[in-house]
């Protein structure tokens, strides 16, 4: 038994405090009208996402997790915010159209959550037997630089590309105005 | 069922990972500018991140694998971004606008 007995709360608090916040910032990610309030909410998802990921056994991805889409991804659309003008144009008056697409949309979306939830509960998972490794950082990074060496060179030359891509399509407007 | 260890088991991780789908179809269909769209399938890619971490912290037997597998993800998506959003800023300049509603004219 665990000698600090309050620990167990402690832990089921921190992840419902992840959960919370996972779900709240998708939610708030799809669903204002302002565009910096939805990038607030894909932060919020993205900083709950890195909890789980802790819970999960893997704090490398956390960390990672809060490096690239926090630090990163989060900061470099905020710099697209500031440049182009994206708000939400305002909804038209009940227009006919516009409650069809949010029924649409709103069908689409319940139908999936609720039929993979469902295939995912009743699945036939069966545990492991034993674990080959313990997952740690360290055999992480001696899968990475042998079993997956390839796909480890690959995604950099993807990184490489994109940033190159990146360039030259920003540019080639800039040229003309 | 215990509740207090209810970090250990693999249904509310496939739950959430399901809701943060279903959240980033809904906003890919109902968003109607460039940028949202983008963020909506940002919320896609987590999903994808998240199912694939809970399947591989409990039912595997390497772990490293869906590790390795959520890092790759990861480095597509911060790819990707890279390049819609110039491709955004592009448009920006030639349309003034990154309404999907008003960018609906090819022009070679």
């Amino acid at each position: 038994m665990n000698s600090f007995p309050i620990s167990d709360y402690l832990a089921i608090v921190i992840f419902v405090f992840c959960l919370a916040a996972t779900v709240g910032g998708a939610l708030l990610a799809v669903l204002t009208a302002r565009i910096i309030r939805s990038v607030c909410g894909l932060m919020i998802c993205c900083i709950g996402l890195a909890g789980l990921y802790y819970f999960l056994h893997s704090p490398f991805l956390a960390l990672m997790e809060i490096l690239i889409y926090v630090g990163a991804v989060c900061v470099t659309i905020v710099f697209a915010v500031m440049l182009a003008e994206p708000d939400e144009p305002a909804r038209e008056e009940r227009s006919g159209a516009a409650i069809l697409w949010g029924t649409v949309a709103l069908t689409v979306g319940a139908a999936i959550c609720w039929g993979l939830s469902r295939l995912s509960l009743q699945g036939q998972w069966t545990a492991p037997a034993a674990k080959v490794t313990d997952g740690s950082v360290k055999a992480i990074g001696v899968s990475l630089l042998t079993t997956y060496s390839m796909a480890f060179e690959l995604i950099s030359l993807v990184l490489l590309v994109a940033i190159i891509g990146a360039l030259v399509i920003a540019r080639t407007g800039r040229s003309k105005a | 069922m215990n509740l207090l260890r209810a970090y250990e088991q693999a249904d509310i991780y496939l739950v959430v990972a399901a809701f943060l789908l279903a959240a980033g179809v809904y906003g890919l269909i109902r968003r109607r500018t460039l940028i949202g769209m983008l963020i909506s399938g940002e919320l896609i890619f987590s999903a994808s991140s998240l199912n694939i971490m809970a399947l591989n912290c409990f039912y595997v037997p390497d772990p490293t694998v869906g590790q390795v597998f959520a890092l790759f993800v990861m480095g597509l998506a911060a790819a990707e971004v890279a390049i819609v959003l110039s491709i955004i800023i592009a448009v920006y300049r030639n349309y003034r606008s990154i309404k999907t509603r008003e960018l609906s004219e090819l022009n070679g």
